[in-house]
């Protein structure tokens, strides 16, 4: 980064600044051989089954259609422990309250808490409360950590991946960054819109039985889809080809997005994820998720490919070609 | 496979077949940003044969927008004369210092608005003057100077418009003028001949012509565009044909139209990269003059200058592509951008770097 930068909103969007600042400012700090790469979530020392991840929700605004902040802050953390092969143990939650915020409020983001904690089967088991002066805070701020014990014993790990393996998505694209959205700027077009904030690990753990041949897996949060794949993919000697016309996007955020010139494929998700597994296990990955509620719409939307080395391309609707960037500028800013 | 890829793959064909009759490389100028982008995005240029080039034209109005506009425009408010207000993409765009409008928004004294009829609220509670970025074609033109009525209307005094509005048609007789472009035939801009009308093409079939084809911006319009420019091509002739008839109509949007003419007259303005084209800048008519920010705040013109390196100026006259350039995708990229083909959504360079040239 350059001298006398300065943190911009752009940085929060998890897209290409957001990866920047990990990896040129942040990371450097901590790096160790034990942790080499970039994870949700890692071991809490090396080779131990307990994993770690952490997270910071400062969503604006707090209640939106489908959810509020706490529910959402102790899925996100379940969900990170997930993606990484883990089942959520137990989760602690800090939060950092404006003065003025509404007791009854935070009665509501408790109570969503704390059902979310039970239906994870997980507990909220430590916390923490600070309050900042009106007008130097966002109403409410949740920071969370989590641990998980590991259930998948193989490794989840784009460093996995291998030309010809299939790229499967578990659920239609956008809607809660879309939500988010609409309740924010009081947008007429919300309609019946609902964030699809959930529990992940159900559907994830139906693919740990295909064990070697579940290379990687991630929610696929701020940055949407193009952030994940282009993570997956950056400085990797394969690429990656999907397919738009097999992108699940539901009519109604395809028709919203359009009218707001956003791209769904770069829109945050807080119920969909990514999997990616060998060809010859995408039958059986698709059939087992399809079992499950939120991975009812599971589908195959491209393969891994030799033809475009640490790059994301996608087949267009009427069959040409074009790339899928990291997401860029501003996108949606405080939407988890 | 979709009725819209099949569609798409005969209307391929068709061009390849077509492409093939000509027997030589056909360069085609998109004169529209939206159409740039859409192009891209959709992946069209990964389905054209070879020697079918498509070549971005000067139709984004951040893009043609001289950077002395911008230093003006950082003068006014650095000097505390006045709040400027503006879309999202020009307060980005670096002046001839490499400063742009973003660093002051924190400050107030740079605003964001994503629709004109934000001024009015912004220029009530300002206290003090308003300059607006007039910046854009005749797409969006009617909607900005209809503000001023309405700010008149209301009793607001401290709006004040800094136009650098542009029109299509005199850019595209500049263009024709110059042999150097190589260009075959234009697509047409679908939004802008909504307003002024496919007749406002007519000297395209002049002598020294080109064929022009007034094109829509879903995948299967700009596919049929390019088609039948082709054909034309083949044939020799250089006729408009209006390809977006559901909206676009022979004399355009009267309405808009005649309010553009009540309230606008043509001004010789320099145009990035391009240099000043006779008549093809729009200013407010002398009625007008205590809203005309250049004359309230006895402006200087708005010189052309380039950033070391960039080659934004032979982008937008379509006499480069954007890798040509040594920035591009280095030192420029859509977070830190150096010109504005990069800098603006409906920019070449930014649509190159986000989509790729389909390869």
């Amino acid at each position: 980064m350059k001298e006398g930068a300065l943190i911009r909103l752009e940085h929060g969007s998890g897209g290409a600044l957001s990866r920047d600042l990990v990896e040129s400012v942040i990371h450097p700090f901590f790096r160790s051989e034990s942790y080499p790469e970039l994870s949700d979530a890692s071991p809490v020392e090396a080779g131990s089954d307990f994993l770690m991840t952490t997270d910071g929700y400062v969503v604006d605004p707090p209640f939106f259609p489908g959810g509020d902040i706490g529910g959402l802050s102790v899925w996100g953390t379940c969900n990170d422990l997930a993606v990484c092969g883990a089942k959520p143990i137990c989760v602690s939650l800090a939060l950092v309250l404006e003065e003025g915020f509404a007791v009854a409020d935070l009665k509501k983001v408790l109570q969503s808490a704390a059902a979310a904690a039970r239906e994870a089967d997980t507990r909220i088991v430590t916390g923490d409360t600070k309050v900042v002066p009106r007008g130097r805070g966002g109403g409410i701020f949740v920071t969370t950590a989590g641990l998980g014990r590991r259930v998948f014993s193989g490794v989840l790990s784009p460093s996995r991946i291998r030309e010809g393996d299939s790229v499967i998505i578990s659920a239609p694209l956008g809607a809660h960054g879309l939500t988010v959205l609409a309740a924010r700027e009081s947008l007429p077009v919300a309609g019946t819109l609902r964030s699809d904030m959930a529990f992940l690990y159900p559907p994830v753990s139906l693919l740990f039985p295909l064990e070697e041949s579940l290379r990687f897996l991630r929610d696929a949060t701020r940055g949407g889809i193009a952030a994940v794949l282009n993570e997956a993919a950056h400085g990797a000697a394969w690429g990656i080809r999907i397919a738009e016309a097999e992108i699940p996007v539901s009519e109604e955020v395809r028709t919203v997005a359009d009218l707001l010139g956003l791209n769904p494929l770069e829109i945050a998700n807080e119920g969909v994820f990514v999997a990616v597994v060998d060809a010859q296990a995408e039958t059986a990955a698709l059939q087992a998720l399809r079992g499950h509620p939120l991975g009812r719409t599971a589908r195959c939307v491209g393969h891994v490919s030799l033809e475009n080395p640490g790059t994301v391309l996608m087949t267009t609707r009427i069959g040409g070609t074009r790339r899928v960037d990291f997401p860029r500028g501003l996108l949606l800013p405080r939407i988890c | 496979m979709s009725e819209e890829r099949e569609l798409a793959s005969a209307l391929v064909a068709e061009i390849e077949r077509t492409a093939a009759g000509i027997n030589r490389p056909a360069r085609i100028m998109e004169v529209c940003g939206t159409h740039t982008v859409e192009l891209r995005r959709q992946g069209i240029h990964s389905l054209l044969p070879r020697g079918i080039t498509l070549v971005s034209g000067p139709g984004c109005p951040v893009c043609v927008t001289p950077a002395g506009y911008v230093d003006n425009a950082l003068m006014l408010a650095e000097s505390g004369r006045a709040v400027i207000a503006s879309f999202g993409d020009m307060l980005k765009v670096p002046g001839s210092s490499g400063r742009s409008l973003t660093s002051l928004s924190a400050g107030g004294r740079a605003k964001l608005v994503y629709s004109p009829t934000e001024l009015i609220e912004i220029a009530r509670k300002a206290g003090a003057p308003v300059v607006f970025l007039a910046v854009g074609f005749e797409t969006t033109i009617p909607t900005v100077i209809s503000v001023l009525q309405d700010a008149r209307n209301r009793g607001i005094d401290n709006l004040y418009l800094y136009t650098a509005f542009k029109t299509v048609p005199p850019a595209l007789r500049f263009l024709l003028a110059n042999p150097e472009h190589g260009i075959d035939g234009f697509l047409l801009p679908g939004h802008v001949s909504v307003v002024i009308g496919a007749d406002a093409y007519g000297f395209l079939e002049g002598p020294g012509g080109r064929p022009g084809v007034i094109t829509g911006f879903e995948a299967l319009d700009m596919l049929l565009g390019i088609l039948l420019v082709l054909r034309q091509v083949r044939k020799g002739t250089h006729r408009v044909e209006n390809a977006y008839p559901r909206a676009v109509r022979p004399g355009g949007n009267p309405l808009a139209r005649g309010m553009m003419e009540s309230m606008l007259e043509p001004r010789d303005e320099t145009w990035r990269g391009l240099g000043v084209i006779p008549g093809a800048a729009l200013g407010l008519r002398p009625a007008l003059a205590d809203r005309d920010a250049a004359k309230v705040f006895s402006l200087p013109p708005a010189a052309d200058a380039e950033a070391p390196g960039c080659i934004c100026a032979r982008v937008v006259a379509g006499m480069a592509a954007p890798p040509q350039c040594p920035l591009f995708g280095t030192r420029c990229t859509p977070d830190d951008p150096v010109g504005p083909c990069m800098v603006s959504s409906e920019g070449t360079c930014a649509a190159y770097f986000r989509y790729g040239d389909g390869k």
